[in-house]
């Protein structure tokens, strides 16, 4: 630490004794004699230190939480105080030891350091509890192989008086509706999206329609979820109501309730993610491969479907997959549009569908049999349908890493 | 080349339209399908806009109910009063989120960036993505059972010292801390639920640009005897400032959207100062608990509608605010 | 099949920009053709208009006329996916399709197109065009692995066997070698002499002695400055421009004393 910096810095840290290197002349000094360290050893802090300072924390935190908390410990105020104590006692060290700017750079450090755990502890709590609870539902035998409806019939009351396991049911219903309404969805939102990110890389040449088009794109990416589900409604309604007029199909007012009405409504999630992805893919397409195909007197449609979409395939796969993962968890448009079931439908056109959100939702939200000694078998079924949803979700990211990587088209060039 | 092709091909050569120019297509199927997938892709492009245009035109329609009814004319007073507390409960719990989510979002991403060992980084980073893809409603269950009641503590502790202390010995409590916890249902908890759902959207978003910094750049900061906080300082933040921006902007833009962490966490409906105690609502809140019962056509109908235009509007504003401040910004950030 | 090309007042023009003015050339059936000149002088841009390929940047249009023996690929009612059919080019650096095997890559143009070859036929063009390229001999025992695989100089000469395979009139390269060492160079140019016997070559080049060595005939292109339109400024037989150009502007480039 140089002469000059102390002498600044004399009001808040007193003069250390054990400075490394020779003293520094006193007086005037070469502006350079203030950035520079005067040797280069002595100005770094031992390996031991950022350990011990941390065990200083955890040691200190605990005590002062265990006489604040009437000597019992609240972990997450045993947290904070250690947490405060390492980094304030970490930059005073080192500032006293060492100088002003090492000091600023280790507290930045020790401040990114806690901010990645603090974002670890809720993100373990939430994996852990579904993993825990929803391994018990996931394992109860019924789990997999039925729905609800048996249940939906039954009262508390008279499982209790029956005296035999009253929660049997599973999660068959929502499974099976989850699929339907995403596969749809998928179907449905696919083409469009591919078509128009062909429109936009291939076929526009930056003129109004494409511009507008990119930035309505941008603007659907924005729309709340809730906000698609009343879309799926109104879009289900006005085709319902112009089917009824023209004689097509009979239709009463507010039944709207179907798969498809939810598909219709992920749809509108779901395609301006397969566009902006599609899109990118398409334009890492190298150029010349395009002008290798024209070159060969090739129609330009012919290029985009042999040559361009086969090179970009793995990119696109994989974006629509993480598309698909993006809708299948979403809950509140499916809550609005195709509502509730404690029972199988396969039918997209006709009536009610569960799905797994909502199941969850549902089932956490109205416990089976009301809150009471019973509603834990409702939990862990519905913790059991999170764990499920989880697995669905994540398989279907690791599936599109999988796809990005091993049938990438291998680089041209050596 | 065989035979048949080379026929072909001379074919086509031989039969020209015009006798003067040989070169003139005999091969007009082939140019109408090129025009035909062209027009093909045209058509899927503005079957999007068309969607578009029809969410608007369908919240906008059916927002009018709210605001105007045939026996009582306009009656925008009484729809103001009805959606003031869910849109400022929106944008309250929203902006919390954000306060408590973004600072740790992008430290997350610093961290995976330039101070995690680089053999574990790729792994956190995936860790981190992966936690964007867990669903809604788990983290609304989690905030239910597991975060709710482990944040009572706290708000006794908020209570008793910004609001009944001060207001024993100072006159005055501050009242967004009044009142009883309760079961910890309320939208100071939803708000640190979706603290943490859009914490790993901004930090995926951030590190991406992170990790984008020109090399050179780290480089000659750290070859000027700058320390690691300091090449940040320099080097990173500058050329990282418009992605931070638009991925805070994208997280904020989520959390103003974000339906079911919402309806799951807060419990009670009715509007109050406090943010500890059970109460207040947002707008996806009150459409999701009552659209469902709502008679198709009612003026509650009608509003539940108004109010999810209010909601597209407010994120619309949130997302068009964000890509303006993004190229106001971008000739200075060196990102190209 | 192999076909001369006449360019007659040709102007090319980006958008507003004007890139190449007023060439007028003749190239000779079964001959090689090479333009040389320094960066930016609009070679490569007239090279690319003989086969329309400019017309894929948005804004690129020409005036003047382009004759292929006596038809002009600018007249009415003329598909470029025509021309191109008749025009290949080989680009400067090696483009194999990277989702094709080294055989389909031979036959994209076929297959692209939606030809149906039966097995028989399609292995006797794959075949032929590899001879053609100086290539079946390296890669006939790997015809189904990815046409990605192989080095930078076989990727060439398999575009150029791809090029071939559709028995185009005319061959344009563009910096064929640009992009390849000395030996796969060398192998390159051993395979353009023996392409002049069926086909019409034009060769871009930066390379003066590679000009010198594959072409009967140069053009020298330059440009005289920045913003202003490339101009031919000569055409004459190789021997001559490399050792007795009448411009002074080519003797000071092929001298070396360019600039």
């Amino acid at each position: 630490m140089s002469e000059t910096e102390t002498r600044e810095n004399s009001s808040q840290t007193p003069t250390p004794a054990s400075v490394a290197g020779p003293a520094g002349p006193s007086g005037q000094q070469d502006p350079s004699e203030l950035i520079r360290p005067r040797s280069l050893t002595g100005n770094v802090l031992p390996k031991w230190f950022l350990p011990a300072t941390a065990a200083v924390g955890v040691v200190v935190g605990f005590v002062i939480s265990y006489l604040i908390g009437g000597q019992s410990v609240n972990y997450a105020l045993w947290f904070v105080l250690a947490a405060i104590i390492y980094v304030l006692l970490s930059y005073l060290v080192t500032r006293q030891q060492l100088n002003k700017r090492k000091a600023t750079d280790g507290l930045w450090r020790n401040l990114v350091y806690v901010a990645f755990v603090i974002a670890l502890i809720p993100l373990i709590s939430v994996i852990w509890s579904v993993v825990v609870d929803g391994f018990q539902g996931i394992t109860h035998s019924s789990f997999w192989t039925q729905d609800m409806s048996q249940n939906a019939a039954r009262t508390r009351e008279q499982a209790i008086h029956e005296g035999e396991a009253p929660m049997g049911g599973g999660v068959l219903h929502a499974i099976i509706g989850s699929l339907l309404i995403t596969l749809t969805a998928t179907i449905i939102s696919v083409p469009i999206g591919l078509l128009t990110s062909i429109y936009l890389v291939e076929y526009s040449r930056g003129g109004p329609l494409s511009r507008g088009i990119t930035f309505f794109v941008d603007v659907m990416t924005g729309i709340p979820s809730i906000v698609a589900g009343l879309f799926g409604v109104a879009a289900m309604q006005t085709i319902l109501v112009m089917g009824n007029q023209l004689g097509l199909w009979s239709y009463t007012a507010g039944n709207y309730s179907m798969g498809i009405t939810a598909a219709i409504a992920l749809c509108v999630l779901m395609i301006p993610v397969v566009v902006r992805t599609t899109e990118e893919m398409l334009r890492v397409v190298p150029n010349e491969l395009r002008e290798a195909s024209y070159a060969l007197g090739v129609r330009k449609w012919r290029t985009v479907l042999k040559v361009v979409i086969p090179t970009a395939i793995s990119g696109i796969a994989a974006g629509v997959t993480l598309a698909i993962a993006r809708v299948i968890g979403e809950t509140a448009p499916i809550l609005l549009t195709a509502g509730t079931l404690t029972r199988v439908n396969w039918d997209m056109f006709a009536g009610s569908m569960m799905s797994l959100p909502v199941y969850i939702y549902q089932t956490f939200r109205y416990p089976f049999g009301g809150p009471g000694e019973l509603a834990y078998l409702s939990e862990q079924r519905a913790w059991g349908a999170a764990l499920v949803l989880i697995m669905i979700v994540m398989t279907l990211n690791l599936i599109a890493r999988i796809i990005a990587n091993v049938f990438a088209p291998k680089k041209t060039g050596r | 080349m065989t035979t048949d092709s080379t026929d072909t091909r001379a074919q086509r050569r031989k039969s020209p339209k015009k006798p003067e120019n040989a070169l003139v297509s005999a091969d007009r199927a082939g140019a109408g399908l090129d025009r035909g997938f062209a027009g093909l892709a045209k058509a899927a492009g503005i079957f999007i806009l068309i969607i578009l245009a029809f969410v608007a035109i369908f919240l906008s329609w059916n927002s009018v109910g709210a605001l105007y009814q045939e026996e009582e004319g306009l009656i925008i007073g009484r729809f103001l009063s009805y959606a003031w507390p869910f849109a400022l409960g929106t944008v309250v719990v929203a902006i919390l989120a954000l306060i408590m989510g973004a600072p740790i979002a992008i430290a997350v991403a610093l961290y995976i960036s330039h101070y995690a060992p680089p053999k574990a980084s790729k792994t956190i980073g995936y860790i981190i993505d992966l936690l964007a893809a867990i669903p809604s409603v788990v983290y609304g269950a989690w905030g239910m059972f597991v975060l709710a009641p482990a944040m009572v503590p706290l708000y006794h502790w908020l209570s008793q010292w910004l609001y009944t202390w001060p207001e024993e010995n100072l006159g005055w409590g501050i009242p967004f801390f009044a009142g009883s916890p309760g079961l910890g249902q309320n939208i100071f908890t939803a708000s640190v639920v979706l603290a943490v759902m859009i914490l790993p959207i901004i930090s995926s978003v951030c590190r991406e640009i992170f990790i984008q910094t020109p090399k050179l750049h780290e480089e000659a900061a750290l070859a000027l005897g700058a320390t690691r906080w300091e090449m940040i300082k320099m080097a990173v933040f500058p050329f990282a400032r418009p992605g931070i921006i638009s991925g805070v902007m994208l997280g904020l833009g989520r959390a103003l959207g974000e339906t079911m962490a919402v309806v799951m966490v807060v419990s009670g409906l009715g509007f109050q100062l406090s943010i500890i105690s059970p109460g207040n609502s947002t707008i996806p809140r009150e459409i999701a608990l009552n659209f469902g019962e709502t008679g198709h056509g009612t003026e509650r109908w009608h509003q539940l509608v108004a109010l999810g235009l209010v909601l597209f509007v407010i994120t619309l504003a949130v997302n068009m605010v964000a890509r303006w401040i993004v190229s106001r910004h971008k000739e200075f950030s060196g990102a190209n | 099949m192999s076909k001369s090309i006449t360019a007659k007042d040709l102007n090319v023009y980006y958008g507003d920009f004007m890139a190449v003015e007023g060439v007028n050339i003749e190239i000779a059936a079964r001959s090689v053709t090479a333009f040389i000149g320094p960066s930016g002088c609009g070679k490569t841009t007239f090279l690319r208009t003989l086969n329309r390929m400019h017309e894929v940047l948005p804004g690129a249009r020409v005036e003047g006329e382009l004759l292929l023996d006596e038809d002009n690929i600018y007249g009415a009612g003329v598909d470029p996916v025509t021309v191109r059919a008749m025009v290949g080019m080989v680009f400067q650096r090696p483009n194999p399709f990277p989702t094709m095997s080294i055989r389909d890559n031979v036959l994209a143009g076929y297959k692209l197109n939606g030809a149906r070859l039966s097995r028989s036929q399609a292995d006797d063009i794959a075949e032929k065009a590899l001879r053609g390229a100086n290539l079946w001999n390296e890669v006939k025992d790997r015809l189904d692995k990815p046409g990605s695989g192989l080095s930078g100089g076989q990727q060439q000469r398999l575009c150029i066997a791809r090029t071939v395979a559709v028995e185009p009139d005319v061959i344009l390269m563009d910096e064929p070698c640009s992009a390849l060492d000395p030996i796969s160079t060398l192998a390159i140019e051993d395979l353009i002499a023996e392409l002049k016997e069926k086909y019409t070559v034009v060769i871009v080049t930066h390379n003066m002695q590679q000009a010198a060595r594959v072409s009967e005939k140069t053009a020298f292109f330059n440009i005289a400055g920045t913003g202003k339109p490339g101009k031919m400024i000569e055409y004459d037989e190789t021997s001559v421009i490399f050792n007795n150009p009448s411009n002074e502007q080519t003797e000071r480039y092929v001298s070396g004393k360019f600039g």
